[in-house]
C-alpha cells in the first residue's frame, strides 16, 4: 500500500496543464481529487511518473449557469454541488445522486470531473450524464472540442479523451420545469459502489410519460444509455406491464461482471428492479 | 455530625467503585488522538520492514533473487528463509502444536505467504525493493475446498510432515489431516439416536471470516548488541507469553527480552498468536543493529495473519416427539489452513468447542473434530469469543431452530423445555464442563415478555398469510438466540499455554497519600481495563477509582499473566485484582487496630474505612491507613502497604443470555433490514454498566457484520478475493442497527466478585440470532438452512431457489 515514486507538478492553468501532459507523454497523469487514481497507485497497479496537480488552476472550479445549461468545472467536488442552491433548483437528480456517492470525506476530495473522466464504470455521474444529455469539455494541444457524454466512454477506463486532453469542464442541460427523477441504487454499504443503479430523468402530460430517459450504472463495462427502454414507457402510464417490458429492454443490454455484489443473473436482476423502482419514483414526483 | 459530613451514599459514590457508570479514563487521550500506539513508536535510527509475499497459493519456490532489490537506495537487506536458518528462526513453533514458516522453505502454500523480508530507511524504499526482488516459482496444484483435502489424491501440502503418522494431539489419518478430537460417550449416543422418536440432521457451516481490528499487527524491535537486550513494542493481546516464546525460540535469557504492548487498537483475537512479521523484525534488528519497524497494510491484515471460524458442523440431534432432546451428535471439519495456528491452550485442539450441548440439558451427546490443511492463511483464531465457543453456540442455536421447525414448535418454547433447570446448578453437560450458574427460564421469558414476542409471532403470520396473497414482496423473520458461553481460560487443571498455566495476576501498591499503582497480566486493546480494574479495587478497599492508575502491557514492570482474549480478563484478572485488594485491606486492618488501639477483631469495615464496633466516632479511614503504613506500623511489621496476587480460577465461568432479532426482507432484491434487535445478557456481577452496554454494542455490530456478509473467501484457484474493506464487510454507523440492551443477575459462585465476563457474549449470541432470523423468514417457503453469510444476493438466490422470485 505504498506508491512507487513520482515527480509532482502543479501547473496554475490549463494550457500549462496540457503542454506539460503533451511534454511528459504517456508516463504522465492528472491528479483531481485522487480517489481512483492513488489507490491504484498504492497498489501499484499504477505507477506514473509524473502526476500533474490540477488543483492550482482557479479557473476549473465552480458552476455557472449558460444559458439553458449548467457549466461544472471539472474541479468542482461533489461537496460543491450538494451546497449549490442552482444545482438543488435545477437539477435536482445530480444533488440526489452525489449524495449516494461514497461518504463525506470523500465527497469534499472527490471532484466531478474525476468521476466522468476516469471511465470507471462503478462511478455514480457518467450514466446520470448520459441520461440528462450533458457534454463535455476537452482541451488539449489542439484546443478545445465537446464531446456528448452519450459518446464518450469506449470501455472500461477507455474514453474519447486523447493523450494530452483534460476534461475542463461539464455542460449540462437543465431539463424541463416539473420534470421527474430518481436515481435509484442499491450497494451493500456506504461508501460502495452500486450493484446496480438506474438515473431516471421524465416528464409527463396527462398522467402519461411525455419524455424520458434512462441511464444505467455498473452494469457492463461502460455506463449505458437504456434507450429502448425508455422508448417503451412513452406515452404510458407505467401499468405493471409497462414497467415490466421497461425493466426487460434494460436487462438486456446489461453484461455486469460477476463479483462480491452477486452473479450476472443476480445483478441483472436487481438493474431491472432498479429501473422499475426509478420510473415509479420519477413519475411520482414530476409535476 | 455537621451538615458537611457525607452521607453513606455520598461516601459509596465518591469512590465511583463496582456498579458505577464511571466514564471511561482512558478516552481522555483516545478521543483527542493522544494515544501511544505501537506506529507511534519511533526510534532513534529506526529501519523499516516489509514483506515478498507469494502471488501464488501453492507453488514451489525456486530462486529468490535480491541482487536488483539491494542496488534500491536506501535497502540495506533482504531476508529470506536461508538467512534465517542461520538463526534457526526458519520456522517457528504455533500455538496450537504445530510449526509453521516464517519465509517460504522451498515452497509456498497460502496466497500472500511471506517468501522475503525486505529491510530498508524507509516504508518506501521497503517498498519499492519488494517490487525489485525477483522470486521464481513453479505452480502446484492448489486445495482449496476442505472437503477434498482427504481425498486419496489430494495434494500434498506440508511435506514436512511426510512420514509423521501422528501430530500434536494424536494420529493423523492422511497426509493433509491435522488431528482428530472426539468427546462423549458414542455408544450411548448411537444408542440415544436409534431409539429417537424425531432426529434432524444438517451441515451447518460457520464461514471464513477475520477478527480485522481497525489497528493492524504491528512491532517495533530494538536489540542492543551491547547488553544482549532485544526490547519489543508490539500490538500483543498476550505480551507475557509473547516474550517466553520469544526467549524459547530465539535462545535468549527472558530477562533480557523486554516486551511493551502500548496502547492497542482493537484485538478481537488476531493479536494473541505469534507471525512471521515478529520475527523477522527480530532477527532483523540484530542483523543491522538497528531497531526495525513492521506495520501491516490492510490487505496483509485480511489476507495473511491469523482468521476465524471455517468450521463445518455435521449436527444431528435427537428427541421425543413432544420435544424433548435426548442426544447431540457433531462431527466438525475444521479448515485450519496451511498451518494450524490456532490460538486455544494447548490441550484444546478445537478450543471449547464442547459447549456446542448450549444450554439443554441433553443426557448424552458425542463430538468428533477433523483438523485439514487447505492452501489459505494459517490461523483459526478466538475471533471475540472463547476458543471455539462461537461456533459451538451457532451449531446448537441453529439446529435448535431446525428442530422446532420439524417438529412445528415455536423456537422459544421448545428452548424452555429443554433449559437446564436452576436446581441443577453446578450442572455437568454431557461433554464434560460443570456449569457454574444460571437461571435461563427467567432470561427467556423476560426476553419473550419484553419484545412483545407472541405478538411479533401473530405479525408474522399475518405476513406470511400477505405474501401468499401476493399483497407484499417483504418477509418477516424472528431470530431466537439463547446462548451459554464458557470463557475464563482457566483452571490450571485443564488449561495451559506451552505449559504455562492460564492464571492471571495483580500487583497492588498503595502510595502514602492514599493513592496507588496497580499492574496485571493481562492487556486492554479496548476493553477499558484502566476503568474497571480500578472500580474493583476502589469498592474493595475503599480509595477512589480515581485515585488508582491502572498499568498493563509492560513485562518488566507488570506481574505475569496470560492476557486478555477469551473473556478471560474478568474472570481471571479480575479475581487476582479483588484477592490482591483483600490483602492490602487485610493488613490495613492490623494497622488500623493498632492505632485506634483495639483488637482486629473490633473492626468493622464501612465503606472507605475502619470502625470499631459500637463505637461509631472511632473510624480510621483508608486513606489515613495508607499513611500510616508508612510511618507507624505495628511493631514487628514490615512498612508499606503493597500486595500481589496470582489466581488460579477453580472453574470456568458461564455467562448466558437471550437475544431476538427481527428481521424483514425484499425477496426481490434480497435486501434485509433489522427492525429490532434485543440483547439480554447475564454476565454475573456487574462492574461497569456504561462499559458492559459498549462492549454489547461492539459485539453485536461484529456479530451483525459476520451473520450478514462478512467473510474471506477463495475463489477455485485459491486466490483470497476478500481483500479489502470494499468486499470484507466491515459495517458503517450507517449499516448497523439500533441496539436495546437487558440484563439479569446470576453472579458466578466461585468468583470472588460474582463477575463471568461479557466482552466476547454479543458476539457468541448475536451470529445464530442473525442467521435464525433469516433462517425464520425462509422457513415457510419450505427451507431448513441456509448457510450464512446472509448477504443480499444470497438472500435473493433462496428466494429464488425456493420459488418466491421468478
Amino acid at each position: 500500500m505504498i506508491p512507487g515514486s513520482f515527480s509532482y507538478h502543479r501547473p496554475a492553468s490549463v494550457a500549462d496543464a496540457v503542454k506539460l501532459l503533451s511534454d511528459l507523454g504517456e508516463d504522465a497523469r492528472p491528479l483531481a481529487g485522487g480517489h481512483s487514481l492513488v489507490p491504484m497507485m498504492k497498489l501499484r497497479l499504477a505507477s506514473p511518473a509524473h502526476l500533474v496537480d490540477l488543483h492550482g488552476i482557479a479557473g476549473l472550479k465552480g458552476i455557472s449557469r449558460n444559458g439553458n445549461n449548467l457549466v461544472i468545472g471539472a474541479m468542482t467536488t461533489q461537496h460543491d454541488l450538494l451546497a449549490s442552491e442552482e444545482v438543488a433548483k435545477s437539477i435536482p437528480i445530480l444533488r440526489e445522486a452525489a449524495l449516494l456517492i461514497a461518504d463525506p470525506q470523500v465527497r469534499y476530495r472527490g471532484t466531478i470531473g474525476g468521476n466522468v473522466a476516469n471511465g470507471d464504470p462503478g462511478n455514480d455521474m457518467p450514466a446520470l450524464m448520459m441520461a440528462l444529455g450533458a457534454s463535455y469539455r476537452l482541451e488539449g494541444t489542439n484546443g478545445a472540442r465537446d464531446v456528448a457524454a452519450a459518446d464518450f466512454y469506449q470501455g472500461a477506463y477507455f474514453t474519447a479523451l486523447e493523450p494530452g486532453e483534460i476534461l475542463t469542464s461539464v455542460s449540462v442541460p437543465v431539463p424541463a420545469a416539473g420534470h421527474g427523477y430518481a436515481y435509484e441504487k442499491l450497494k451493500r454499504k456506504v461508501g460502495d459502489y452500486a450493484t446496480a443503479a438506474a438515473a431516471v430523468v421524465l416528464t409527463m402530460a396527462g398522467g402519461k410519460v411525455a419524455t424520458c430517459s434512462i441511464g444505467l450504472t455498473n452494469v457492463h463495462e461502460t455506463p449505458l444509455l437504456a434507450a429502448d427502454a425508455a422508448k417503451a414507457v412513452i406515452g404510458t402510464s407505467l401499468d405493471a406491464a409497462t414497467l415490466k417490458k421497461a425493466a426487460a429492454a434494460a436487462e438486456a443490454i446489461m453484461a455486469p461482471a460477476a463479483d462480491a455484489r452477486g452473479p450476472v443473473e443476480y445483478r441483472k436482476h436487481v438493474g431491472g428492479i432498479m429501473v422499475t423502482r426509478a420510473l415509479q419514483r420519477a413519475a411520482a414526483n414530476a409535476k | 455530625m455537621n451538615d458537611m459530613t457525607p452521607t453513606r451514599e455520598q461516601r459509596t459514590a465518591a469512590l465511583e467503585g463496582m456498579g458505577c457508570k464511571r466514564k471511561r479514563v482512558e478516552d481522555i487521550r483516545f478521543t483527542q488522538g493522544k494515544g501511544n500506539y505501537v506506529d507511534d513508536v519511533k526510534l532513534p535510527g529506526m529501519l523499516h520492514g516489509d514483506f515478498v509475499r507469494s502471488p501464488h497459493p501453492h507453488a514451489r519456490v525456486k530462486k529468490i533473487d535480491d541482487s536488483e532489490a539491494l542496488k534500491v537506495p536506501g535497502v540495506l537487506a533482504v531476508i529470506t528463509a536461508e538467512t534465517l536458518k542461520t538463526v534457526n528462526l526458519a520456522w517457528m513453533p504455533t500455538l496450537a502444536g504445530d510449526v509453521q514458516m516464517v519465509l517460504a522453505d522451498g515452497k509456498v502454500l497460502f496466497q500472500n505467504q511471506e517468501v522475503a523480508f525486505v529491510v530498508a530507511t524507509d516504508r518506501y524504499a521497503a517498498d519499492d525493493g519488494i517490487n525489485k526482488v525477483v522470486v521464481e516459482y513453479e505452480p502446484l496444484p492448489p486445495l482449496v475446498d476442505p472437503f477434498k483435502s482427504m481425498d486419496a489424491d489430494a495434494p500434498v501440502l506440508r511435506e514436512d510432515l511426510a512420514g509423521k503418522t501422528s501430530g500434536a494431539h494424536g494420529p493423523r489419518k492422511h497426509h493433509n489431516h491435522i488431528f482428530e478430537w472426539t468427546v462423549g460417550d458414542k455408544e450411548l449416543t448411537d444408542a440415544a439416536f436409534k431409539k429417537a422418536e424425531v432426529t434432524i440432521k444438517e451441515m451447518i457451516s460457520y464461514h471464513r471470516t477475520h477478527p480485522s481490528p481497525l489497528e493492524t499487527c504491528q512491532c517495533v524491535c530494538s536489540f542492543d548488541k551491547i547488553k544482549g537486550e532485544l526490547t519489543i513494542y508490539g500490538t500483543f493481546q498476550a505480551p507475557h507469553v509473547i516474550r517466553t516464546v520469544v526467549s524459547l525460540i530465539a535462545k535468549l535469557p527472558e530477562q533480557k527480552i523486554h516486551v511493551i504492548a502500548p496502547d492497542i487498537g482493537g484485538g478481537f483475537g488476531n493479536k494473541v498468536g505469534a507471525y512471521p512479521g515478529y520475527i523477522c523484525a527480530a532477527v532483523a534488528s540484530i542483523v543491522t543493529g538497528k531497531p526495525v519497524k513492521w506495520v501491516e497494510d490492510r490487505i496483509e491484515n485480511l489476507t495473511a495473519t491469523s482468521f476465524a471460524r471455517d468450521y463445518h458442523m455435521t449436527t444431528e440431534i435427537a428427541a421425543t416427539k413432544d420435544g424433548k432432546v435426548t442426544g447431540l451428535r457433531v462431527h466438525v471439519l475444521a479448515d485450519h489452513g496451511a498451518f494450524d495456528a490456532c490460538a486455544d491452550p494447548s490441550k484444546w485442539p478445537a478450543g471449547f468447542f464442547n459447549i456446542v450441548t448450549g444450554s439443554y440439558d441433553f443426557p448424552t451427546a458425542h463430538l468428533a473434530v477433523d483438523g485439514v490443511y487447505t492452501n489459505k492463511a494459517p490461523g483459526g483464531v478466538a475471533y471475540r469469543c472463547s476458543f471455539r465457543v462461537t461456533e459451538a453456540a451457532y451449531c446448537i442455536e441453529r439446529a435448535m431452530d431446525i428442530l422446532a421447525q420439524k417438529l412445528n414448535m415455536d423456537p422459544a418454547e421448545l428452548r424452555l423445555k429443554n433449559f437446564i433447570k436452576p436446581e441443577q446448578f453446578p450442572y455437568h453437560s454431557a461433554l464434560g464442563w460443570e456449569y457454574d450458574s444460571g437461571d435461563y427460564h427467567t432470561a427467556m421469558r423476560k426476553m419473550m415478555e419484553t419484545t412483545g414476542y407472541a405478538a411479533l409471532r401473530k405479525e408474522q403470520a399475518e405476513k406470511r398469510a400477505a405474501f401468499a396473497r401476493g399483497e407484499t414482496r417483504e418477509i418477516m423473520g424472528l431470530g431466537v438466540s439463547f446462548f451459554t458461553e464458557i470463557v475464563g481460560a482457566g483452571p490450571s487443571k485443564n488449561c495451559d499455554i506451552l505449559g504455562i498455566a492460564m492464571f492471571d495476576s495483580c500487583e497492588i501498591r498503595m502510595h502514602p497519600t492514599g493513592a496507588g499503582i496497580a499492574r496485571m497480566g493481562t492487556k486492554s486493546q479496548g476493553q477499558g481495563h484502566e476503568t474497571t480494574w480500578a472500580q474493583i479495587i476502589a469498592t474493595e478497599i475503599g480509595i477512589p477509582a480515581d485515585n488508582i492508575m491502572v498499568e498493563e502491557g509492560n513485562t518488566d514492570t507488570a506481574p505475569y499473566g496470560l492476557g486478555t482474549y477469551g473473556s478471560r480478563s474478568t474472570p481471571v484478572a479480575g479475581a487476582a485484582i479483588a484477592m490482591a485488594a483483600r490483602k492490602i485491606k487485610a493488613k490495613a486492618q492490623m494497622i488500623a487496630a493498632y492505632k485506634l488501639e483495639v483488637h482486629e477483631d473490633d473492626l468493622e469495615w464501612d465503606i472507605d474505612g475502619f470502625r470499631v464496633k459500637g463505637l461509631p466516632e472511632k473510624f480510621m479511614s483508608m486513606k489515613d491507613i495508607c499513611w500510616a503504613a508508612y510511618n507507624s506500623v505495628p511493631p514487628g511489621m514490615e512498612p508499606g502497604l503493597e500486595a500481589v496476587s496470582y489466581y488460579d480460577p477453580p472453574n470456568m465461568t458461564y455467562p448466558f443470555g437471550a437475544y431476538l432479532c427481527v428481521m424483514d426482507i425484499d425477496v426481490d432484491t434480497g435486501v434485509y433490514k433489522v427492525r429490532r434487535f434485543y440483547a439480554l445478557d447475564d454476565c454475573g456481577t456487574r462492574i461497569n454498566p456504561m462499559i458492559i452496554e459498549g462492549q454489547v454494542h461492539g459485539g453485536l455490530t461484529e456479530a451483525f457484520a459476520i451473520a450478514m456478509g462478512q467473510e474471506i473467501r477463495y475463489d477455485e484457484a485459491g486466490n483470497v478475493v476478500t481483500g479489502s474493506f470494499m468486499d470484507f464487510f466491515m459495517p458503517t454507523a450507517v449499516e448497523t442497527p439500533h441496539w436495546e440492551t437487558d440484563f439479569t443477575v446470576t453472579p458466578s459462585p466461585h468468583h470472588p466478585i460474582g463477575a463471568k465476563g461479557v466482552g466476547e457474549s454479543p458476539n457468541v449470541g448475536g451470529v445464530p440470532a442473525f442467521s435464525n432470523a433469516v433462517n425464520d423468514a425462509f422457513s415457510f417457503l419450505g427451507s431448513t438452512h441456509i448457510q450464512m453469510p446472509h448477504d443480499y444476493w444470497r438472500n435473493w438466490k433462496a428466494a429464488k431457489q425456493l420459488g418466491a422470485v421468478a
